[in-house]
């Protein structure tokens, strides 16, 4: 009979299926940080010499921050002087202007990664704006949009067109000294994702961004603004890969949520950058500031994620509550495997009156990987009647992980109404017997077992997503048991 | 002269269970059509019989063999069992959270059916099937909706194990413990499961240590086992006189 390390222990692995590199010319600054190479970034972009200076203040300060270390997460200090801080595919000196100016090997790229961005191949309804290293390619659907008054195009496109919009809220919800990889991020970030919905439109389609790093040795910092301004809606999805590599490379992105009066931003991620191989060699170092603000009155912001990829993950998508009656939503799938670490949660904080929020973090852990929820839910003096409800649990396959959460809880209003509640269960050898027992493979059973545990959070995701984040799961999963 | 395979067939069959020998030279034979029922006091090794026959890991074969239909069963992982129609009732059935009976019972009755190269059962085939045979059980269809064994209970897990046996329909039901827990309403219900189950294609290992389930699901034959082999075999006489007597004139001669 098969021995007992022919269960779980083996249902864990398989190959990364976004791991391949596209060739393709590339302009890539040499490896270093400095005023120059920050003076490069913003001339090369064009910018107007406000945003230099903010620039250059974030890289003055970030010189002396000091890096945060309170994570549980275990790392060789990174060497901020062997990664390129710009790294942008040859021909595009000139931005394309429209999709037929991209380079075909890029978008051959998009269409391995399974993201077709011909506007004709595109799911209807999904437009999408495309950050390849660091450079946007390409924004689909933008006439549908523009009838609507929508802006959606890259941040470097909207610093030329939309200044006013930019300086008023860049930096507004994630001030440049927030924290050390924010301060990084404001110095150097590349491009990014610029959306304003303007007051009372619904927006028509799912906005989109697909991230990939390509290029070696590059760090990836894009910069995400969102303003939603009085009652509009807008839905927005953010997906990364990025190719197989030995050594690792670092993501520190920034995304700004803004919520008027009325307003709702639901944004949604499934992050799968390479998590490095079975031995823990390689894979995307992801260290992440995203934060909204309900700054209106009854305004709504809700972060959905699928966390699968990346060696590190460090990131906390978090919601202040300014607004009276503003709402605050965070659900959230994290699946870690082989070496994997992730150390993500959310951070709510009430400042308005009725202000409410809700938590629900599933964490995963399986092969030999540290899984933590780290979540901060304050109420301030000011928040009369807020609410919070948290659920966290956690779910370990075999015996060689770690799941841990971190809750912190700071009511300083007597009438703060906080509930947490947290578990932690296991995939047992006991149930993946009982499946096998009735013709089921373990595969499929712990697959049908992890789906089951995250199905809460899979709700929440747009339709085409949710698919997609089970399969990734499927994926991911491969090899821990067997 | 032909004969056909008998539907179970355990010769001088050795097992170990995290290396401590259990059973020590077990030989059974069960026929098509034939229930029987396995006794024995706790600790013979009665459970570790049945969960041997399905495959459970960790339930070593050191010597001897098993075989199901003339197919030796021991390099067959448990799904590969399962779907030849081996079909084991928990004496303990485990909770999976999450995951909805329902979904379950779907994915294991596809995976039989895949096997046998048919196509998925339709939603509406399967849910018509599944509440009839959730009624027949006294379960209410909302229960299906439940995780697997999630909350359910003692009574309600066992219900639920024939459940899936009704709705797989096996060749060879081993069921170990089926009674245990049960109040006399609940008894009743699950040996009613059983014997509608009942077939002359099928055969049924009833595993238990008490004569009760006996008088509900009369046996063809009846074995005893003590310190991992069979002591004694007889019909379901040897049954009445165990209640009577106890096992320890039999444990004693072993």
């Amino acid at each position: 009979m098969s021995e007992s390390s022919n269960t779980i222990d083996a249902l864990v692995r398989r190959d990364y299926q976004a791991g391949f590199v596209t060739d393709i010319e590339s302009d890539t600054l040499p490896p270093g940080l400095s005023e120059d190479v920050v003076r490069f970034i913003s001339a090369r972009k064009g910018e107007p010499d406000w945003l230099l200076e903010w620039r250059l203040g974030a890289y003055r300060h970030w010189r002396r921050a000091p890096t945060p270390e309170w994570a549980h997460l275990h790392f060789p200090p990174i060497d901020f002087e062997s990664i390129s801080y710009f790294s942008a595919p040859k021909q595009q000196k000139d931005r394309p202007q429209s999709l037929d100016e991209v380079d075909p090997e890029l978008l051959r790229t998009y269409e391995k990664l399974g993201i077709p961005l011909h506007e004709q191949e595109m799911l209807a309804g999904v437009a999408v704006d495309a950050v390849f290293d660091s450079v946007s390619i390409g924004t689909t659907f933008k006439a549908k949009l523009a009838e609507a008054g929508v802006i959606f195009c890259s941040i470097s496109e909207a610093v030329a067109e939309h200044p006013e919009l930019v300086r008023k809220y860049l930096g507004s919800v994630v001030p440049v000294r927030d924290n050390f990889y924010a301060t990084l991020n404001s110095a150097v970030f590349s491009d990014g994702s610029f959306v304003y919905i303007p007051k009372g439109v619904r927006c028509p389609m799912e906005l989109s961004t697909y991230f990939r790093i390509n290029a070696k040795n590059t760090g990836q910092f894009e910069r995400t603004l969102i303003i939603a301004d009085a009652g509009s809606y807008v839905s927005y999805l953010e997906g990364c890969t990025a190719p197989q590599r030995d050594e690792n490379q670092l993501h520190a992105a920034v995304v700004e949520l803004i919520a008027l009066d009325d307003a709702q931003i639901k944004y949604s991620t499934v992050q799968n950058w390479y998590p490095g191989d079975a031995n823990g060699r390689g894979g995307i170092y992801n260290f992440v500031t995203k934060r909204g603000a309900c700054i209106g009155k009854r305004s709504k912001i809700s972060w959905t994620q699928v966390e699968t990829g990346s060696a590190i993950t460090w990131k906390y998508p978090s919601v202040v509550l300014r607004g009276d009656d503003s709402v605050g939503e965070f659900h959230s799938v994290a699946l870690t495997n082989n070496f994997q670490q992730a150390d993500t949660g959310t951070k709510m904080i009430h400042l308005g009156r009725n202000t409410r929020s809700t938590i629900l973090s599933k964490g995963i852990s399986a092969g030999r990987s540290q899984n933590s929820y780290r979540g901060l839910v304050r109420i301030s003096p000011t928040a009369d009647g807020a609410r919070n409800y948290t659920q966290c649990d956690s779910l370990l396959i075999g015996d060689r992980c770690g799941a841990h959460t971190f809750p912190y809880i700071e009511a300083s209003h007597p009438g703060a109404i906080v509930e947490h509640e947290a578990s932690t269960s296991k995939v047992s050898d006991e149930q993946l017997f009982l499946c096998q027992q009735r013709g089921i493979d373990p595969e499929h059973a712990v697959s049908m077992i992890v789906n089951g545990f995250c199905k809460e959070v899979f709700r929440e995701l747009p339709m085409e997503f949710a698919v997609e984040a089970g399969k990734l799961l499927e994926v991911s999963l491969e090899g821990a048991v067997g | 002269m032909m004969h056909a395979p008998m539907l179970l067939e355990v010769v001088d069959l050795y097992v170990s269970v995290a290396g401590k020998p259990i059973l020590k030279g077990l030989n059974l034979k069960l026929a098509v059509g034939e229930v029987a029922a396995i006794m024995g006091p706790n600790g013979s090794g009665k459970s570790t019989l049945a969960n041997v026959i399905a495959g459970r890991p960790d339930y070593v074969v050191t010597s001897g063999s098993l075989r199901y239909l003339g197919t030796s069963l021991i390099e067959l992982e448990p799904e590969a069992r399962a779907r030849l129609g081996i079909f084991l009732g928990f004496q303990y059935p485990i909770e999976i959270p999450g995951v909805s009976n329902m979904e379950f019972l779907k994915a294991a009755i596809d995976s039989h059916r895949t096997a046998r190269h048919e196509g998925p059962l339709s939603a509406v085939e399967f849910m018509k099937t599944v509440r009839s045979a959730a009624a027949s059980l006294d379960l209410n269809p909302e229960f299906l909706k439940r995780g697997v064994n999630e909350g359910f209970s003692g009574g309600e897990k066992k219900r639920n194990e024939i459940l899936q046996l009704v709705m797989l329909q096996p060749k060879l039901a081993i069921l170990d413990e089926a009674d245990s827990g049960l109040d006399i309403d609940a008894l009743q219900t699950v040996a009613t499961g059983i014997n509608r189950f009942r077939g002359p294609d099928n055969g049924i290992l009833l595993v238990t240590h008490h004569q009760r389930l006996l008088d509900y699901i009369k046996p063809d034959s009846v074995h005893v086992l003590a310190d991992g082999r069979i002591v004694k075999s007889g019909d379901h006489s040897l049954a009445l006189q165990l209640e009577e007597r106890g096992y320890g004139w039999l444990t004693d001669a072993a």
